[in-house]
């Protein structure tokens, strides 16, 4: 019955912190930054705005992107998510918070060889769909998974 | 006379207004049909699940108001009353109808006495395992919490009572909110070497290291049985976080799947689920997750008189969840032949405290344990004139009493009290004690609150946890009821969208202001930091004040969109 989780919840800027954990050792975060660094991507407030800034609008829905991330979210100011792209030839993942105020959280650049999965703890200011954006081959694939965030008691 | 003939002559006596001694009436065939059938197969096992805390014989009332949304409509456990057994074909007017349904609740308990009790549970575990030396008894956890000796001793007294009952694996839920030093201690230095505690949906948050074991392998008669246990996997969102900050929960689908393969690789001939994740997450959860044998479920308190069998991929899984509050012990005889389970018999046994004499070790052990107690528990606050129960989807008439005091007490415009599903019946005309309330408010976050809320806010609230109720997917449900709500009333919409089922919000008629700031009482909050007077000590002290508590009607809001649901009565 208190509300605080979610005032905390809504008081703080989404999209803040993300931490990746990088599979391979073979992507250097620099790399990342320096390829697709797009600041009017990561300032756009809604999904519409942040895909038309990465060129991604047109992409296609795919069973090869698995999304793991919690049903319900435990504290939605760090959702650890898990992205693994199973696309041969997969250049990048972006990732995206629908409902966040800024949905856009970034990009990861796969130099060749390396594994396409991504571990992120990222803010889910609230319920949101979570929107991940291949790129392969120089096309557009994507997956979404919904993360519940609530406020909390009141169980069993 | 065979027990059917029996149950039929008392059901004809109690209607005819006939005053039985329902002990002697009940002992004098009935026990004996309704508990002894044939052995079948050549491995069994027993269940019981949520049992809070309660160590000795109890009323406790099933629920009117059910309800079942997107594929769950209509579909077990979502009945109540008659549509529930028309569901199951039991006779009403039998000892078994009043066991699984609200039905006419008051005469039949008269009738019928007290369910549950450890020292009855005791005697019935004694006699089946004597016929079936090839058994296992299985935990499904909400077992050391729920009762006011369970919260003084942290879990301790019925650590005792179910290593004495032989209890050999368990998981939790309620068990974490004595936190995680608690948890380690009790299983390290209590339960060693008697019973497992399993979890394989635990982590740590920092690494994903596992908590617990996963499962474990029993050789039974020859047989290979793995037990997994699934603990309640929304534990740091349902209850509070700090109390296990450091860990993490979740369904963990993948995993589970990973668990059941090795448990497989490793010879398990039968796989056990031992969950608390609660009868619509387990549903899913049995589609989607191939070489389960048998899910024995827990948390949503539903005693589903037959398992619910689901098709997947991999072939088929039973689903049985076994009530709680000590009131059904389940039984599923399995034939294993070639190392597969070839077939199976199924009952969920309903524990009358009057047909099984107490076990004479376990009813000692109990006296042991509440005698330090004993004034502050039977001390008697008032006596009610009403039946007071809590559980139902919406409201029960001991909520409503809670509501009722937070209001008085705390001069609030609006009380909510949280939808738990754990909590004792008390019939009209009976003393309330000390240990009564105790059995509605015994946790380890129990201060009372007093916040402004605005309009909006509330609203917010709401729709939050009627969403963690009626949401479609059962992976985004918590398995708990709907906030009870004193003061406010309001029209719910349980087959709406989030943000649309909450409607027409009023106080004392006049619709709620979305701007306007409105006094709400509560307890239990999941916040860290928390304070206020403990809720047990506010309703004793409010019941003291009145001594005698006229009936309740409880403050159910209107419902839309769900008429003909089996799940209403």
């Amino acid at each position: 019955m208190d509300n605080t989780r979610r005032r905390v919840l809504r008081g703080a800027s989404a999209a803040g912190a993300v931490f990746a954990a990088f599979a391979t050792g073979a992507l250097k975060p620099s790399d990342a930054l320096a390829i697709t660094w797009d600041k009017s991507a990561f300032e756009a407030k809604s999904m519409v705005d942040a895909l038309k800034a990465l060129h991604v609008s047109s992409a296609t829905d795919s069973k090869d992107i698995v999304i793991r991330a919690p049903d319900i979210a435990e504290n939605g100011a760090v959702v650890p998510i898990d992205i693994t792209s199973n696309i041969p030839g997969t250049e990048s993942i972006s990732l995206f918070i629908e409902k966040n105020p800024f949905p856009y959280v970034g990009t990861f650049d796969m130099t060749k060889g390396a594994v396409p999965y991504v571990h992120v703890r990222v803010k889910v200011g609230q319920s949101s769909p979570v929107r991940v954006v291949v790129t392969a081959g120089g096309k557009h694939y994507q997956a979404v998974k919904d993360v519940k965030v609530t406020i909390g008691g009141c169980g069993g | 006379m065979n027990r059917r003939e029996f149950l039929e002559v008392l059901a004809a006596a109690a209607a005819a207004g006939m005053t039985l001694d329902s002990g002697a009436a009940l002992a004098q065939g009935g026990a004996d049909a309704l508990y002894r059938f044939p052995k079948f197969g050549n491995v069994s096992l027993l269940h019981f699940t949520d049992c809070h805390a309660q160590l000795l014989p109890i009323f406790y009332r099933e629920p009117n108001i059910n309800i079942g949304v997107g594929p769950r409509a209509g579909e077990p456990p979502h009945l109540v009353g008659e549509s529930l057994l028309k569901a199951f074909k039991i006779k009403p007017g039998t000892a078994e109808a009043h066991a699984f349904t609200y039905l006419d609740y008051t005469a039949a308990a008269k009738t019928y006495g007290k369910v549950g009790g450890f020292a009855h549970l005791a005697t019935l575990v004694k006699r089946l395992r004597a016929e079936r030396p090839n058994s296992l008894l299985l935990d499904g956890g909400d077992t050391w919490q729920g009762s006011a000796v369970s919260l003084w001793t942290k879990g301790a007294d019925m650590i005792e009572a179910c290593k004495l009952l032989g209890v050999e694996v368990m998981t939790g839920h309620w068990e974490f909110t004595y936190g995680a030093d608690r948890v380690k201690e009790a299983i390290e230095k209590e339960l060693a070497l008697k019973i497992e505690f399993l979890a394989q949906n635990v982590k740590t948050v920092d690494f994903g290291d596992p908590v617990f074991k996963p499962f474990t392998l029993r050789k039974i008669g020859g047989v290979t049985v793995a037990v997994i246990g699934q603990a309640f996997p929304y534990t740091p969102i349902a209850n509070p976080r700090y109390f296990v900050a450091e860990w993490t929960f979740g369904i963990q689908e993948e995993e589970l799947q990973k668990q059941v393969k090795a448990a497989r690789a490793k010879g398990a001939q039968v796989v056990v689920l031992l969950s608390h994740n609660g009868s619509d997450i387990d549903l899913k959860l049995a589609g989607r997750v191939t070489g389960i044998d048998v899910i024995f479920g827990g948390h949503t308190h539903d005693a589903i008189p037959q398992p619910t069998v689901v098709k997947n991929r991999g072939g088929q899984t039973l689903v049985a969840n076994s009530g709680s509050n000590g009131k059904f012990l389940s039984v599923l005889d399995l034939d294993v032949k070639r190392g597969k389970v070839d077939g199976y018999r199924y009952r969920l046994l309903p524990v009358f405290s009057n047909l099984l004499p107490a076990d004479d070790a376990m009813a000692k052990l109990i006296d042991t344990t509440r005698a330090p107690h004993k004034a502050k528990l039977e001390q008697k606050l008032a006596v009610t004139e009403g039946l007071l129960y809590r559980r139902g989807n919406f409201n029960g008439t001991f909520d409503q009493l809670i509501c009722d005091a937070l209001l008085e007490v705390k001069g609030a415009e609006i009380a909510f009290s949280p939808g738990f599903r754990w909590g004792t019946t008390i019939l009209p005309g009976q003393p309330v004690t000390f240990e009564h309330v105790m059995d509605q408010t015994a946790i380890t976050y129990p201060y009372s609150t007093l916040n402004e809320l605005t309009g909006e806010q509330i609203k917010v609230i709401l729709e939050d946890i009627c969403d963690n109720l009626f949401n479609p997917d059962p992976y985004k449900q918590q398995g708990g009821d709907m906030v009870r709500i004193g003061g406010l009333t309001y029209t719910c919409a349980p087959n709406a969208k989030m943000g649309g089922r909450i409607l027409d919000m009023r106080l004392a008629g006049k619709p709620i202001e979305p701007d306007k700031k409105y006094k709400v009482a509560g307890w239990a909050p999941v916040a860290e930091g928390a304070q206020g007077e403990p809720i047990w000590d506010l309703v004793a002290g409010w019941l003291k004040s009145k001594r005698t508590i006229p009936a309740r009607k409880p403050n159910v809001p209107q419902l839309r969109g769900v008429a003909g649901n089996p799940g209403i009565a």
